[in-house]
């Protein structure tokens, strides 16, 4: 990606892009510039994601067969452990807030920078250390304990469960100072004009997922160094060999995960209502419950945890809350789905790829989020828990919400970002192959969960599954490849690609006032604040492809 | 902390070209740039009472279930330097807070000798804290498999009816270590710091040395950060960085240091003066 | 409060008088809790050590942080916090029953070992 130093500013712009505008390692690590952090951690969780998919990869060809192929038993546990904690902590909770988050936030706000500067370098940099931790992990020995250091086993295994849990812990940090970063920005440095209830619902979105980063990475955060306490001196806290209390480790590590559950989900629900507005040309419908909704979606996260305990000598009282509580959080997901399918009803449609991102989201979504009800539901769980069925439901919410939301913010914003043009032939069919792969791979395994393969194994039996674990790993080279030619397409863009005009997509937000790629402060002034769904005074120039506004189009507020 | 530390402008702009050097480029003005900082302390506050809350979760839950573990060992805390050293972190919140006010009304003197006496305070929390902690090292008063003490009580008795119901044989066990008449020694040299030990022990003691250490060993982290964040603005006060539009750091930095006086409030009760 | 003075952009100063007294009530409840603890109140002893603890750092908060005459959204993000560390705290301590004899039955087997 270094080649995007070298692109040239677009059009007539006097003074140099932000890419353009200093030189040097130098002025990109330790740069204070909102857009350049954003560009970094793109490159950082792209590899992340790159390192946590090849894991998925062993995972899936060690599977295609019963029995020791590649790897052995505890190979095995190493591989779905390492992918589990590269996806989550490296890769999809920094993923959108981080990479595209930082880029967009302040200039939907027409602000210069977020609101402390420093704090955002110190969040990237506290990011890469923690990936140094993990890095360290996989030279030392590795890790098998799953993603989520249950104890007792935790405390017990020979792996190196320390240097992972720093490393979580350190990455928690960096989560926590985004966080501050976006509530005191959008707070603060929203332009005169602005209200609440005329933000970008990206920002609504992204408000909401801080809120849960204040809150529940703090309680990761003393899980983990408890947990080191516990390694270092068996004090007895977690560890049932100890007097310690296994379940309170889960209660504890939950109260943080599930949270981060919405974390993951909440800004891409915020891409998506940006997308599905604009490429309808439609004013998103619903606006205020959008809004509300990713709120009350933070909120009620925080009431739900204990359903990931129901078979793990929870009490009974605890579950029958927790499993009555997990189904509010439906109201405001099916809220917004309804608020999506309501703003494409009469727009007129436009299919470009951000938009078969938004779809194949809503798609996926679906499917992810009520097959999370089976999962709610107590009684049901009982027999899903820790089978195939759980792993297909996350990945849907995770990989068919989180990934495909944000393949299509990148898409969205990547003209904004680099100033370059991608194929739209090239995106669509990449996007189209990922979508069928992700399909191939993991609806199988709703039937194979429901028929018994547990999670985490790596052995199973032939006759009963193995069709059903074929076609799954089929299926993750089909994703394989789909992604593949989307870092083709993207990458080529940069080189070859036409030169984007300011706003390509016709979008109302402020981050299309700026040029493409942006200069280094963003605006030369801060631009008038309009109704940022409202396309009937935009007008396409097609010389240029440029979209801009009509004279008669008029801005709530001048600033 | 270094969130409002003025920072050299990169461009000079015309329609920003006015800034004061201590405010970023990115706000209007003194009051924006004071109250996002503001703002975004109160939301670090935030986190860090989440951050304790963990511990005090794991303290709530051992207590409400095993009462006689804290009750038996909180016998070997040292409720009179505890309390000292609440006297003295109060004392240095207030320093801390009388410090803000010097940098709101200007008086630079009045601000480095508050912010001096903050530190002092600070330092002398750290070392009655060392005091107590070399004893509990001493005294093998330690989480996990480090805590080995026997109390004479329970040796002497030779049998002890775990509290929780169980027929279990604790003396026993802990009496075939051979050590027993050492640690007794131990513990009549340092009687007077601390009751003795009433009753048998029972399962588990080192539980409560656990959570003690982790409570009061994170407490102390952030004492140690506070220190460090103070020292820079000792440093930068006598430097003269601070004036009344222009005194965030001193502000933010006593927010943080009284909550953690606030948590200290709770710890000294919660840990020492227990029944 | 009138005598109150105000600093450049308006935000409140707190008068030496305030800080002292605060000071020294925090100081007296000091004493009390340490005093109080002398005497087994029984059950009502944490309640009471707690009811002293809230009302201190109430006072911490209301005066040396200023939130008396600070904007009242710092409070709630406050009090938001507090709500959110109830919810973790209860619905643990709900659950900490359930598999505690399972614990305790592991401590007796261990030590029969």
């Amino acid at each position: 990606m270094s080649t995007t130093q070298t692109s040239v500013a677009v059009g007539a712009e006097v003074e140099p892009d932000y890419l353009a505008c200093s030189k040097g390692w130098k002025s990109w690590l330790f740069t204070l510039d909102h857009k350049r952090i954003g560009v970094m951690y793109l490159i950082a969780i792209s590899a992340s994601f790159f390192l946590g998919g090849l894991f998925a990869l062993g995972i899936r060809l060690e599977l295609f067969h019963p029995g020791e192929d590649f790897v052995d038993a505890d190979g095995y546990n190493q591989l779905f452990t390492l992918h589990g904690a590269v996806m989550v902590f490296l890769f999809i909770i920094p993923g959108i807030p981080a990479a595209l988050g930082n880029f967009v936030l302040p200039l939907m706000l027409g602000a210069k920078d977020v609101a402390f500067p420093r704090m955002n370098l110190a969040s990237f940099w506290l990011w890469m250390f923690g990936a140094v931790f993990f890095v360290a992990v996989l030279a030392s020995g590795g890790l098998d304990t799953g993603w989520t250091f249950y104890t007792p086993y935790s405390v017990e295994a020979q792996t190196a469960v320390i240097a992972a849990a720093t490393g979580a812990f350190i990455l928690g940090f960096s989560s926590i100072f985004t966080g501050i970063n976006f509530i005191v920005t959008i707070h603060k440095m929203r332009p005169v004009g602005m209200t609440w209830f005329r933000m970008p619902l990206f920002l609504w979105g992204m408000y909401a997922t801080a809120i849960i980063q204040v809150l529940a990475t703090p309680v990761l955060g003393i899980t983990l160094l408890l947990l080191v306490f516990e390694r270092l001196t068996g004090a007895g806290i977690f560890d049932p060999n100890n007097g310690g209390d296994p379940i309170l480790y889960q209660h504890f590590f939950w109260f943080y995960s599930h949270p981060a559950v919405y974390i993951m989900i909440l800004p891409a629900m915020a891409i998506v209502s940006e997308l599905v507005s604009v490429f309808s040309r439609k004013p998103i419908f619903g606006y205020k419950m959008i809004a509300y909704s990713s709120v009350a979606i933070a909120l009620l996260g925080f009431l739900v945890w204990g359903h990931h305990m129901f078979t793990s000598g929870e009490s009974k009282v605890a579950a029958a809350i927790f499993s009555a509580l997990t189904f509010s959080v439906s109201i405001p997901s099916a809220i917004k789905v309804f608020n999506w399918l309501a703003t494409m009803y009469k727009g007129s449609i436009s299919l470009a790829t951000p938009m078969l991102y938004a779809l194949a989201f809503i798609f996926l979504f679906l499917i992810g989020g009520l097959t999370g009800l089976f999962l709610g539901t107590l009684s049901t769980d009982v027999h899903l828990h820790d089978t195939y069925f759980v792993v297909a439901h996350f990945h849907y919410v995770m990989v068919g919400g989180t990934l495909f939301a944000f393949l299509g913010g990148l898409h969205y914003w990547w003209p904004k970002m680099f100033g370059r043009m991608y194929s739209e032939k090239g995106a669509a069919i990449s996007c189209l192959v990922a979508f069928a792969g992700f399909n191939i791979a993991f609806f199988p395994m709703f039937p194979l969960g429901a028929k018994g393969m547990p999670r985490r194994y790596w052995y199973y039996l032939e006759q009963d599954f193995i069709s059903y674990h074929q076609l799954a790993t089929v299926g993750t080279v089909l994703l394989g490849f789909g992604l593949l030619g989307i870092v083709i397409v993207l990458l080529r863009s940069l080189k070859s690609g036409e030169k984007a005009p300011a706003n390509p997509w016709g979008g109302a937000t402020m981050e299309w006032d700026a040029a493409s790629p942006p200069i280094h402060h963003n605006f030369h002034h801060t631009p008038p604040v309009h109704d940022p769904y409202r396309f009937d005074d935009l007008r396409r120039d097609p010389a240029t492809g440029n979209y801009s506004r009509t004279d008669a189009a008029e801005p709530v507020s001048s600033h | 902390m270094t969130i409002a530390e003025p920072s050299t402008p990169v461009q000079h702009e015309a329609e920003h070209g006015d800034h004061p050097p201590f405010i970023a480029h990115h706000f209007e003005d003194a009051n924006h740039q004071f109250e996002s900082g503001k703002l975004g302390m109160w939301i670090f506050l935030v986190t860090e009472i989440l951050f304790f809350s963990g511990m005090f979760c794991a303290y709530a839950v051992y207590r409400s279930m095993h009462p006689e573990i804290f009750s038996y060992a909180a016998q070997f805390l040292d409720s009179k330097l505890g309390g000292i050293n609440t006297v003295v972190l109060i004392c240095s919140s207030l320093t801390a807070a009388w410090s803000v006010r010097c940098a709101q009304l200007g008086q630079r003197k009045g601000l480095i000798l508050t912010l001096a006496l903050t530190i002092i305070g600070a330092f002398g929390f750290l070392g009655i804290k060392y005091v107590e902690y070399s004893h509990k090292f001493h005294d093998g008063l330690l989480p996990g498999k480090y805590y080995q003490v026997q109390s004479e009580s329970v040796a002497d008795v030779g049998l002890a009816p775990s509290v929780t119901g169980a027929e279990g044989d604790a003396a026993t066990t802990e009496a075939d270590s051979g050590a027993a008449g050492a640690h007794a020694a131990v513990e009549d040299e340092h009687a007077g710091s601390h009751a003795p030990a009433e009753g048998p022990e029972p399962d588990n003691v080192k539980i409560f040395f656990g959570i003690y250490f982790a409570m009061t060993g994170v407490h102390g982290l952030h004492v140690i950060i506070g220190i460090g964040v103070y020292i820079w603005l000792l440093f930068r006060a006598i430097r003269g960085d601070f004036r009344p539009d222009y005194y965030g750091p001193v502000d933010f930095t006593a927010l943080y240091w009284h909550l953690v006086d606030l948590i200290w409030i709770f710890l000294f009760p919660l840990l020492y003066l227990i029944h | 409060m009138s005598d109150h003075e105000h600093a450049a952009g308006g935000a409140h100063v707190m008068p030496v008088k305030v800080l002292l007294g605060v000071w020294a009530a925090l100081i007296v409840l000091t004493v009390v809790t340490v005093w109080s603890a002398q005497y087994d109140l029984g059950r009502i002893d944490l309640v009471v050590a707690m009811g002293i603890a809230t009302v201190k750092a109430t006072l911490v908060a209301l005066y040396f942080m200023h939130l008396r005459y600070d904007k009242g959204f710092h409070t709630v993000v406050i009090l938001g916090a507090l709500l959110f560390v109830a919810l973790f705290v209860s619905m643990s301590l709900l659950d900490r029953a359930a598999y505690q004899p399972e614990i305790d039955a592991r401590t007796v087997d261990l030590k029969a070992r």
